[in-house]
């Protein structure tokens, strides 16, 4: 970082200041405070998961897990979501060949899958709705909803932020600040993948048996 | 989906009416007056001053880490003030309402307070006290000290710091507010499930309660982020792990603790907002709700939360003691140790604040285990300060005071916390005032550790040190209002009286509360000889203009630069040789702090986008309170909006010229030449 000789020394040779610090590395720092956000975020899923867990054979007469589920529709929606973050990692892959065509392309795609990931789930809330399994029906359903949708709410607004993205990265193009937030919303986008396989596991498929 | 309500609702009023407004409650309009007019001294001051440019400039849109932390000690001074009233208030009460015969006024059947008033200014003490006092002190004093020790030149991220001030700020807005507009919860400050749920709370208290800690707890979450990443990324060449100062090492510990806790409580009151608002069922009696789920989830947070401000009041401590005992810290491995054990140990223990639940000797068993384990790294803390004092050239300023009482106040707080740790006995004083006179014996702990914290880094802030003479009246009476309230309180419990009574079946029980009394007099001194304090200090600052170096014997990063520190803390970052390294430059006789050259400084615009966000979250907040959903939707919107913004913004720093460092360096030397020790930073008190 720095040498000996841009740092004053005392007398006896001891470096007291450096005058050739530069601070910290702003990607770096940016990448890590994020990291740290997503523990938060991951505390927050964790939680849901446990509030589910307590509640969810507190069905109070009405429909259990096993009734509503489709873990074949779910399948779908999980493909969706795995196929964005692999057009998301494209993306990255331009990154680093400075393509901002590439970067933009590739999340266009990303975000097209993630809004056709969002649409099947409004599908499925719609009809569940429709048919009158609502979260104030029991304490089962309040959790299934609460913990579904907080996920599908992420999933929302990692959208947004791929707007806002895409927009900065034809503005500014590849900037410290926009490269940090590209890193930082891949690893937002890849959580959310993560938080899904817990979603389907543990709602779709063991919710199915 | 949205929940039927009691009472009306208009669209673009929601709730909210005229009726809402406690004009019959002459407390209240009492409180409102006293607001108004203060307000009113406040504004009017500042405009007579012509100050406001002045304020916008260097303070409200500022992203100074040092100007932010004054801030929140500030914002956590106003709120201790607030909390003691409603202290007051208790204790008055239930010293007026002892026995059938007791008289009532106000229209109180006995005392002045009738049991809604009683049970909303409880909810209101403790959640002010622990989120709104104590909290933004600690944080306050974290965000002035972090940076400086080490070695940096603002925090990580300078512009999160500014909105994670102005989301607290704006929840205590929220909380002053329900004063005057509603009502404040009911529910406790924990918020007893299913009380707070919409058929047996159908006002707007439980919201103000619940909004307000939502928005501060975001700020405090953000708050730890910037911490954390601080001490992780930003420290200078040379802070190694094994030398930074153990306030830092305590602030990484409570802050990762916040980290992982605060997430818990946003959950549970997430839950339990939508069981307000939406009507689902998380923590209804009925349809399948679970009220013990909010009971747990509150308390996975909630012990952490105990910890998480415990921890940095610990820190304070072991920067204190050894500058009074002008020797290092004894133990500096141990206290690292303790420090994460203690936060490690924090997340297992949360089921021992209610080992009334039924869970079985098992659990009760594993709980009571890991609670009396915390006694473990406590203990091993302890012994390390009474070691660095033992044999040591002791000198009791006023810091040093408070450290001292802290540390008496940790052994009685602490062995009363072993005997709760006892299933059989926490059975028996569960909801009595002993566990009350218990946790604010701990809680005082912690105050007196902050007010230990603000006496000793004044100076470094500020320039010149807050008055002795009035300093040690504030400890005393502070000292003997601790006694004179809290022993009777342990006593009551003892006798067996039950916590949050408006009214006391029991007359024998009167002297008792007289007694607590008389000692919340002697705290109503404290706060006369603390304002005092203040203004001595400010008047008489001139005579008391400090050096680098405000205690002669100090020992970490942040006594190495300029007293009050320049808004870029060092003009060149300094290299780190030792653990307590400016201990170590006096030692080799390195006190000389003027660098070979200066160098251009990158510096943090100032910014109104905090700010903006923080009247945004008060808004939603208020929207969601009152259920005005246009305005909900409106300040969420714009919420995103000003973030989108910022993002946008290029231009978020600037660069301070070598030439203009040095022009400023050149002048805070002339200035420090006036005061002893002042710019080499040697020992501003002759040593006999």
């Amino acid at each position: 970082m720095s040498t000996q000789n841009t740092r004053t020394q005392s007398s006896a040779g001891v470096a007291l200041w450096d005058e050739g610090h530069h601070g910290h590395d702003v990607i770096s720092t940016r990448t890590f405070g994020f990291w740290l956000y997503m523990l938060s975020d991951a505390m927050i899923f964790a939680t849901l998961f446990a509030a589910y867990a307590v509640l969810a054979s507190h069905t109070a007469g009405g429909p259990a897990a096993q009734d509503i589920v489709h873990p074949w529709y779910a399948f779908g929606e999980t493909v969706l979501v795995f196929s964005s973050v692999l057009a998301f990692g494209f993306s990255v892959t331009a990154l680093k060949a400075a393509s901002r065509g590439g970067v933009i392309g590739w999340m266009a795609v990303a975000l097209l899958l993630g809004a056709g990931f969002l649409g099947m789930e409004i599908h499925e809330f719609a009809g569940l709705a429709m048919q009158g399994i609502v979260p104030a029906r029991s304490a089962f359903l309040s959790s299934y909803w609460v913990l579904v949708l907080t996920h599908g709410l992420h999933m929302a607004f990692g959208l947004i932020w791929m707007l806002v993205m895409m927009y900065q990265v034809a503005r500014y193009g590849f900037s410290t600040d926009v490269v940090a937030r590209l890193l930082s919303l891949k690893y937002f986008w890849f959580f959310q993948a993560v938080m899904w396989v817990c979603v389907f596991t543990v709602i779709y498929l063991h919710g199915a048996i | 989906m949205l929940v039927h309500l009691q009472g009306p609702w208009s669209p673009l009023w929601g709730r909210l009416s005229l009726s809402e407004v406690p004009y019959h409650n002459m407390i209240v309009v009492g409180a409102f007056a006293f607001a108004i007019v203060l307000g009113a001294a406040i504004v009017g001051a500042v405009t007579y001053a012509g100050k406001w440019g002045y304020l916008w400039r260097e303070w409200l849109t500022t992203v100074d880490h040092k100007k932010i932390g004054v801030m929140y000690i500030l914002l956590g001074l106003v709120m201790l003030f607030r909390g003691f009233v409603d202290a007051l208030m208790m204790r008055t009460q239930q010293m007026m309402a002892a026995g059938p015969h007791a008289a009532g006024f106000l229209g109180a059947l006995h005392g002045y307070l009738p049991p809604s008033h009683f049970d909303q200014i409880y909810s209101a003490h403790g959640t002010i006290m622990i989120i709104l006092a104590v909290t933004p002190i600690l944080v306050g004093l974290m965000n002035i000290v972090v940076p400086l020790q080490v070695g940096a030149r603002d925090m990580a991220y300078p512009y999160l710091n500014a909105v994670g001030l102005w989301l607290t700020a704006m929840a205590a807005a929220l909380v002053m507010l329900s004063l005057f507009l509603g009502d404040f919860s009911h529910a406790g400050w924990v918020g007893l499930a299913p009380l707070t749920e919409l058929p047996y709370s159908p006002n707007v208290g439980v919201d103000y309660w619940m909004w307000a800690i939502q928005i501060s707890s975001v700020g405090t979450t953000l708050g730890s982020i910037n911490l954390i990443a601080t001490i992780v990324k930003m420290r200078a060449p040379g802070m190694t792990w094994g030398r930074l100062p153990i306030f830092t090492w305590t602030s990484l510990s409570t802050n990762i603790i916040a980290l992982s806790s605060f997430p818990v409580l946003a959950v549970a009151l997430f839950l339990l907002s939508f069981d307000r608002y939406l009507g689902t069922h998380f923590f209804t009696p009925g349809l399948g709700g679970d009220l013990m789920l909010y009971t747990n989830l509150f308390w996975i947070w909630g012990h952490p939360e105990v910890y998480f401000v415990v921890l940095p009041a610990f820190g304070i401590i072991s920067e204190i003691v050894p500058t009074f005992s002008e020797k290092p810290l004894f133990g500096y491995i141990t206290m690292v140790i303790a420090s994460m054990a203690i936060a490690g140990v924090s997340w297992s223990v949360w089921l021992h604040h209610f080992f009334t639940m039924g869970e079985g000797p098992a659990v009760s068993l594993y709980f009571s285990v890991a609670t009396m384990l915390v006694g473990i790294p406590t203990g091993v803390k302890v012994f390390n300060w009474a070691f660095t004092m033992y044999r040591a050239r002791i000198r009791y300023d006023v810091p040093m005071l408070w450290a001292i009482g802290a540390l008496a106040l940790l052994l009685t707080g602490g062995l009363t916390g072993m005997m709760l740790a006892i299933p059989a006995i926490n059975y028996t004083v569960h909801n009595s005032v002993f566990v009350v006179a218990h946790f604010h014996n701990m809680f005082l702990l912690i105050a007196f550790a902050a007010m230990g914290g603000i006496n000793y880094w004044w100076p470094k802030v500020f320039g010149y040190k807050l008055d002795e003479k009035t300093g040690r009246l504030v400890f005393w009476y502070w000292v003997a209002g601790t006694i004179v309230v809290f022993v009777p309180m342990y006593t009551l419990g003892f006798m067996g009286m039950t916590r949050r009574l408006d009214y006391v079946a029991h007359p024998s029980w009167l002297p008792l509360l007289q007694l607590e009394e008389a000692g919340i007099a002697l705290y109503c001194l404290a706060l006369y000889y603390q304002l005092k304090q203040i203004y001595v200090s400010i008047r008489d600052r001139a005579a008391n203009r400090v050096g680098a170096d405000a205690w002669g014997t100090s020992r970490s990063l942040e006594w190495m630069t300029l007293s009050p520190v320049p808004f870029y803390n060092f003009a060149v970052t300094p290299v780190v040789h030792a653990r307590d390294e400016w201990a170590w430059r006096r030692e080799h006789g390195y006190t000389n702090l003027r660098p070979s050259r200066y160098v251009d400084i990158h510096m943090p615009r100032n910014t109104a986008v905090p700010l903006v966000i923080g009247a945004l979250s008060f808004a939603l907040g208020f929207g969601l309170i009152w259920r005005i959903w246009w305005l909900t939707a409106l300040s969420l919107v714009g919420i995103v909006v000003a973030m989108i913004i910022r993002a946008g913004d290029t231009d978020t720093g600037y660069v301070i010229a070598a030439a203009d460092v040095e022009r400023m360096e050149k002048q805070a030397d002339l200035r420090a030449q006036t005061v002893p020790g002042g710019r080499t930073g040697q020992p501003i008190r002759a040593v006999p």
